[in-house]
This record gives C-alpha cells, structure tokens and sequence, in this order.
C-alpha cells in the first residue's frame, strides 16, 4: 500500500486520537489491507476506525459473525497474500484462541490486537486489567512460541502495531499485539511518521520453480539457512496445500511420524526464539546506577515513571524496566537486572503472572515482590511508591546484614 | 473431456495423497468424483480454485486435489472461505465440509456466510454421523438410529441443511444422494457458475461408523436404503397436495431430492467491491484509449 495515500487519508500529521484508533492508523501504515472483527468493549473502535478507512486504501473489511469467525477470516484472507488483522478484548480473544494455534501452524502472518479488559468472563468490561498476559503466551494448545508488544502510549501503539505487521511478515507467524483498556480510550497526541522514519516488511515470496516448490521447507535461494518458509499466495499457480495436521514440508498430512513432528515444532519454536534480538523492544532508566528495580508494562509502566522520579527525590536508587516485548520473554534481560539489583518489584494489574517467568528468570539471585491490584483501576503512583517503600522495608528486616 | 477415472485421477490428483483415508463403501469418494467431473466440464483453472474444508472425515477432500487447499479447524471452513473470497475475489472457492462440521460446530457459519451471500460453493457431504470420531450422533441423524453415543437410539430430531440454506436465502441449494451420479455433477457446475452462495448436499453412505448400527453396513443395502427413502421435490409436493391418505403416509421418514432454489441475487463480494471503487482515493483513471 502506498503510504502517501495512507498518509493522505490519514489526515494531519499530528493528532489526537485513542489508543484505538492509533492501532488503525499503525495498521494502515503497515500495509494491512484486509480486517475482519466482531464488535467488543473497548476494542470496538478499533474495528469502527477500519471500516471507515480500509475502503479509501482499496482494502476490505469485513465484519464477522463471532471472534472465531474473525480469526478464520484473517488467516484465509492471509494465505491470499493480505496484511490482515482484528482486534478484539478477553472474551474474544478467548473464542480466537483455537485459530491463533492454526496460523501458528499453517504459519500465516496477521496481527491480533487485544485491548486488554478485566475478566474472567465478562468481568468489567470497560475497565483495563492485564489478565490475559499467560493466555497470550499458553492460550492456543500445543507448543508453540508467540510474539507479543505491548506500547504503552498512543504514539507507541502506533509504532509498534507497525513493528507487529513487520514481525508477522518475516517470521510467518501471528503477532498479539496488546493495549490497555486505559489506553485504547485515552487520547493523546500522535505525530504520523514519514516514510524515512519506519521500516515496512513483507514476507518472503517464491523464489523456486513450481517444480521445485515445497511450500513448508524452511529458507530460500538467497538465505537457505534461513527457519522461515517461503510464501506462494493462493491462486499464483503454486496449488499449495495448507493443514492444521502434522505435515512434511510439501504441506502433506503426516500425523504418524514422530520424527516430522519434533522436527516441524522445533522449528517453529527456532524460527522466533533464534531472532529474539530481532523482536526484543523495552526501555530502562537509571538501568546502571539503581539496586532496586520496577520491572512494568503497559499502562502501568505510565504511573511506575512517576513514582520513580519521586523515588529518585527521596535518594532511593530505583531504576525502571518496562518490557515492550512480553513474548518471546527476554530472560537473558531480566538475568541482567537481578545481577545488578537485590529487589525487583513488579506492578502489574492482575494477581501475578509475569511475576512467574521473572521469578524463573531472576534465578534467586535477587528478591522479587509482586504489586498487584485488580478492580479496574490503573495503580496510582503513590500507590506503586509505597508498594516500594514497604518491599524496601521488609527486605531490610529480612535481612538487616545487607542494609 | 475425460472420459475416464484414471485420466481424471492423473489430472486432478496428487499421487502422494494415496492411498487415501476413506473406508471400503465411503461415499466421500463418490463426492470427489463428481466435484472433479464438474469442475473438467467447466474447464475451471485450477490455478485460480481454492478448496477449503474444516474437519472430518470430508474435509479431507482438499489435500487430495492438486490446487490451493486450506483444511481449517472444526467447524470453520466457511470463515476462512469468507477470508480467501473477500481478500481475493478473482479466486473460485469450492468448501467442502460434513454435516457435523456445517450443521453442528459451524452452524453459526453457515447460517452467515448464506446471508452475506458469499460468492463460494460449498459441498456438504451428509453421512448422517461424526464418522472420524467413529460414528456418534451428527445434528443430522435420522431419529431413532443407533450410533456410539446413542446406544438406545437417536431421540433428537435432524437438522434439514438444505432446507435451512433455502430459508436463508441461498441463490442456489440442492441434495443429491451419490446413488444419483448425473445430478450432483450438474448441480455442481450450477453451484460453482453460480454468482453467489451455493450449497450442494449429497448424501453419502458410511458403512464403518454409520452403517454397521444401523443395518446398513452392506453397501448395497445402503444404496437400496437411498433409493427407497428418497423422493424427488416435485413429487413430494404433488402429493402433500393433490395425494391420497395412503400416499402422504409414505411421505413419514422421506428425505427430499433436488433442486430447493435457483435465483439471481447480488453477492455480497460484488457488493463490496463496487462499494471500494467508488470509495478509494486512488481511483483508477478513466481507460485510455488503445493506441
């Protein structure tokens, strides 16, 4: 898609517009050209802002009769070569789930936004929550690997639904992309980049005859080392076919050979893991001059910015990572900072869940205290300030000899 | 044209898919074998059709045929169809998909993709039973049939797929069993010219899972069973009009044949490609003239 047009359709280079519709503007300047959704608090407006844009562009939107439909939709409209994306909130992104695993296995980029509500079930549907953050990572069954950002401004959701269309494009796999209830419906200002300022990838496409082809062999002519398949869109004459089954590289079904199995797993699992440095986003501050850190995400990382500079006025040494990335989850990262810091405290909105691969990650080697709140409020500053504050205590009593 | 199955085969058919899944007397085959003498007929470009499907044991259908394929998960052939359709309108679409898979998973699919009219034929195979499973109770079991998880016989009523896809309005719907080979081979060339959304129904027998509980696993009893049990559409509404007591009784338990609807709709893929042209910024210009 040409982004002057996208950009012309856009409008003024900056606005004020939600979360939601700063994933819009991001899709469109990626080069999605195909979205298919189902009406869902708070991520309605992020199918409202496509229905009302993709047309201009030449592109189609569709909306489906349920969140699987949805999904189904994306991922056909993906094998005939689209950029496709939907967006959807927890009770949706639930119904995806069995279809996510599909175009992991079939390998179909897409991107899957998910402003994030509070749950189970219906829960508070117009409130932000960050419950569904293990559900990304092990909601579809089976192994598997999955990227996931989470921007945690409007301009950043912009940005990084770029970054998730470009990730999906050379990894061949879906992307979750992930706002906060908070976020999709707060405005701020948003400057549209120019062409020189973001990077738009496509997959790779056939490069071998129709004869040699074999849709699921990983690599190319100019890269065969490479883990990724190339990709010969429907209806270009390469009659690929494509299964949810166990298959070989020619994309035939083989469910009874362990061997095929473990070797087609392994590499879909390598074909992200082996490019984490490719798709690991975050920000640090005072990351070489703290010993204890906030370890934040998303819309809670906003208040945890505060409270750290506060912090700072009162001489205590904290220092502030927030993780862009979730998954693939940068340990190596997260093993840096427990090297440096003897307290990681992690704020999240929900009762602890990626407190859990920290924990794994930290190793011991530094204490980790979980800050959690639920109900549908956004910690406040004070509030994450204070959390610190007691964890500093209590470790002190712990351990009155490092104090 | 291809007078025979071999030459048929050899065109059609990827030799790495043999032998295939489908048990001795399945009728999935006399499906594929229709489709394929339709689709030669039309002289449709195989390079420009793609077959998608869901699950069972008739959603295996695609990995045989040398084309694009996309076998989907269960119940949800018909949104990834919609997918394919409306990002590529240029592409034929051709599902094929089981009676669970259509009446009973993907039933909210199906009920849809009808009313969108979605430019795209879809081949519902009707076994009467969850045959990959082994042969449970389908939404489309006749009452009081036997099957793994009605052992005391089958108190549901059945589902009518075609009946449903004509009240929904699907511009062409029509059930063959594959007892009848001329009729589903014209049906589906009618489907697959069809501007709009078509639905054939065909009728297959399953001695493995079906059958074998319900006296029925000799084939040749099963193809007896269709022809005693069906009935053409004209004559099932002469009867319920102008019939005797005697003939509307032999009506009880009989499965309507034929052609349910054939008219010209708009489709929703024309729909919204003429809604684009005349939205995008980037207008095509006005065709120039040849030089």
């Amino acid at each position: 898609m040409d982004t002057n047009l996208v950009r012309q359709v856009l409008g003024q280079k900056v606005q004020f517009i939600h979360g939601d519709m700063a994933c819009v503007y991001g899709a469109l300047l990626a080069g999605c050209n195909f979205f298919a959704g189902y009406p869902i608090t708070p991520a309605t407006e992020v199918a409202e802002g496509m229905s009302e844009l993709l047309p201009k562009l030449g592109g189609r939107y569709i909306q489906m009769e349920d969140e699987i439909a949805s999904m189904g939709a994306i991922i056909g409209a993906s094998w005939t070569g689209a950029k496709a994306m939907t967006s959807t909130s927890g009770p949706g992104f639930s119904l995806m789930q069995e279809n996510i695993g599909y175009a992991v296995m079939s390998e179909a980029p897409c991107v899957i936004v998910n402003v994030q509500r509070s749950g189970p079930s219906t829960g508070q549907p117009t409130l932000p929550a960050q419950g569904d953050m293990m559900q990304a990572r092990w909601g579809t069954h089976g192994d598997h690997e999955i990227i996931m950002l989470y921007p945690y401004s409007v301009q950043e959701a912009l940005e990084m639904t770029i970054t998730a269309f470009n990730l999906a494009e050379k990894y061949r796999t879906p992307v979750l992309l992930f706002i906060d209830a908070e976020l999709g419906h707060m405005q701020e200002k948003v400057v549209i980049p120019e062409d020189d300022e973001f990077e738009v990838c496509y997959r790779q496409t056939v490069t071998v005859s129709k004869e040699e082809y074999q849709a699921f062999r990983p690599g190319n002519n100019a890269h065969p080392d490479r883990l990724v398949p190339e990709f010969a869109p429907f209806g270009s004459g390469y009659r690929t076919y494509v299964t949810g089954l166990t298959h070989n590289e020619a994309g035939l079904p083989r469910t009874n050979s362990p061997e095929i199995h473990d070797r087609m797993i392994r590499r879909l699992c390598e074909k992200i893991l082996a490019n984490r440095a490719d798709m690991t986003f975050f920000k640090e501050s005072y990351a070489d001059d703290c010993d204890i850190a906030l370890v934040a995400y998303g819309i809670t990382a906003r208040a945890c910015e505060d409270a750290v500079a506060e912090a700072r006025e009162r001489g205590i040494k904290v220092g502030m990572l927030r993780l862009i990335t979730i998954w693939p989850f940068p340990e190596d990262l997260i093993q840096q900072w427990a090297r440096k810091v003897r307290l990681m405290v992690v704020p999240e909105m929900n009762l602890g869940q990626m407190i859990h691969p920290i924990r794994e990650a930290v190793a011991g080697q530094c204490r980790v205290v979980p800050l959690n709140k639920i109900g549908g409020e956004v910690h406040t500053p004070g509030e994450i300030l204070e959390g610190m504050v007691r964890a500093i205590e209590r470790e002190r009593e712990r351990e009155p000899a490092a104090a | 044209m291809i007078k025979d199955a071999e030459t048929l085969r050899n065109k059609y058919l990827r030799d790495a898919m043999f032998p295939t899944i489908f048990c001795d007397g399945c009728g999935i085959g006399n499906v594929l074998q229709y489709t394929l003498w339709a689709i030669d007929n039309l002289g449709l470009d195989m390079d420009r059709t793609v077959f998608v499907s869901g699950i069972g044991c008739s959603s295996r259908l695609p990995g045989y045929i040398k084309a694009d394929g996309l076998h989907t998960t269960h119940g949800r052939a018909l949104a990834f169809a919609t997918g394919v359709k409306v990002a590529n309108p240029d592409l034929t679409v051709i599902v094929f998909t089981g009676d669970g898979d259509c009446a009973g998973i993907g039933g909210n699919h199906f009920i849809h993709a009808i009313r969108r009219n979605i430019d795209i034929t879809v081949i519902a195979v009707n076994n009467f039973t969850y045959g990959m499973t082994g042969g449970q109770v389908a939404p489309t079991t006749p009452i009081g049939s036997i099957t793994t998880t009605t052992p005391y016989g089958s108190a549901e009523p059945p589902f009518d797929m075609s009946e449903m896809a004509k009240v929904i309005g699907a511009p062409y719907v029509a059930r063959w069993p594959v007892t009848y080979p001329y009729q589903p081979i014209k049906s589906i060339e009618a489907g697959v010219q069809k501007r709009g959304f078509a639905f054939v129904e065909l009728f297959a027998p399953c001695p493995t899972a079906y059958g074998r509980r319900n006296k029925l696993r000799n084939i040749e009893q099963a193809w007896q069973w269709y022809r005693d049990h069906v009935i053409l559409l004209d004559d099932y509404e002469r009867i319920q009009r102008f019939g005797s007591a005697e003939e509307k009784r032999s009506l009880v338990g009989k499965l309507k044949i034929g052609v349910f609807q054939d008219v010209e709709k708009r489709s929703f893929t024309d729909a919204l490609e003429e809604q684009i042209a005349s939205l995008r910024v980037d207008k095509p210009e006005p065709e120039r003239q040849a030089a």
